[in-house]
């Protein structure tokens, strides 16, 4: 048999092809991250509880009517004063909590006719049926900032100058080690118990 | 004569061009592999309200994740402009939460049932009735952590 030279094959337009479908996954490629509002509904409630007594004091209201204005403790409020607000209420600390102590690390006015202690503030949030979505995300953004910031405080107070949110991202990231999240746990829980976010959501009201 | 020959000869090479393939294949290899192909389309208007106390949800966190908003124009005919709520990538109502989250729930691993966060990806027009309806619903079926997904607002 005699010998066949084998052509070479021209590779010459190889890169092109190689362009065309590396273009075509760039524009397909989403580096899209979802970030949002973390909040935990109430669990299912059976119907013949009896509500708890509360103090009206410890209740700080926020009520948003349909056209998006805000009425909080019964006064009209621009949703920028709104954390000012909530702070002054969360770190108020006029009395004692249900074991008899006093908050000893509010900064407050210490009013009386404000909240007692942070344990047993309570924020409660009404909307009406036709706010607005957005709205309703700037109010839930501007309570979690009050208690953020107050937690903020106290953590950077106890624990020489670390960020509270910045820990509390490590901690809930998927990739943060077991032994570091052990490390962070205590010290965020014990912060978060400082000041528990108790945010109430009324049902809405309906025309 | 022949001096200005030899000048000619000196010129630039020309540039080797074999190894482009390989680094466009390098490149290509890295974009399939990063890309995610979007598994829903959304049929809803969404521009997303903004926040500034936010947390990242994470790609490997258990998510289940439900649409609500205005229709986009080429459904309006048949859907009408009132807000609805899209689950996977269809309109669905809102009695049909339940049984969806359910059957997502039940797709994750034992382990992570109970880490399941519902994300309310939200137009920031819709009203809030319709969010409220949907938060009874996923209470009902105990599916309790949830989250507004915003922009992030940078101060």
């Amino acid at each position: 048999m005699p010998k066949r030279a084998i052509p070479e094959i021209n590779a010459g337009s190889m890169a092109d092809i190689a362009f065309l479908l590396l273009i075509f996954f760039l524009v397909t490629t989403t580096f899209e991250t979802n970030s949002g509002i973390n909040r935990k509904l109430p669990p299912p409630q059976e119907d013949n509880i009896e509500p708890p007594i509360i103090r009206q004091r410890n209740i700080f209201t926020v009520v948003v009517n349909k056209n998006n204005q805000l009425l909080v403790e019964d006064q009209l409020m621009e949703i920028k004063d709104l954390k000012k607000a909530a702070m002054d209420f969360l770190d108020n600390g006029g009395g004692t909590n249900d074991a008899g102590d006093r908050c000893d690390y509010c900064q407050g006015r210490k009013d009386p006719e404000s909240s007692d202690h942070p344990d047993k503030a309570i924020i409660s949030l009404q909307n009406d049926r036709e706010t607005d979505y957005k709205t309703y995300i700037e109010v839930q953004n501007e309570l979690v900032a009050a208690y953020n910031e107050l937690r903020k405080r106290e953590y950077a107070k106890l624990y020489s100058g670390r960020d509270y949110v910045e820990d509390d991202a490590e901690y809930a990231a998927a990739k943060t080690s077991e032994e570091a999240k052990d490390k962070l746990r205590p010290r965020l829980e014990r912060v978060k118990k400082m000041f528990p976010q108790k945010l109430s959501e009324a049902e809405p009201k309906k025309n | 004569m022949s001096k200005f020959k030899k000048k000619k000869d000196g010129g630039l090479p020309p540039v080797n061009t074999a190894a482009l393939p390989d680094i466009v294949f390098m490149l290509l290899f890295f974009f399939m592999t990063v890309t995610v192909m979007k598994d829903n389309t959304l049929k809803i208007k969404q521009s997303l309200p903004s926040a500034s106390e936010v947390h990242t949800l994470d790609k490997k966190d258990p998510v289940i994740y439900i649409y609500a908003g205005e229709p986009l124009d080429q459904f309006k005919s048949k859907w009408g402009s009132s807000a609805k709520i899209q689950l996977a990538d269809s309109f669905k109502d809102v009695s049909d939460i339940a049984q969806y989250v359910l059957a997502e729930r039940a797709k994750f691993r034992q382990d992570q049932q109970s880490k399941i966060t519902t994300a309310l990806k939200v137009d920031g027009e819709t009203n809030m009735g319709l969010i409220s309806d949907i938060k009874q619903e996923l209470r009902d079926v105990n599916a309790l952590k949830i989250n507004y997904i915003t922009i992030q607002k940078t101060e």
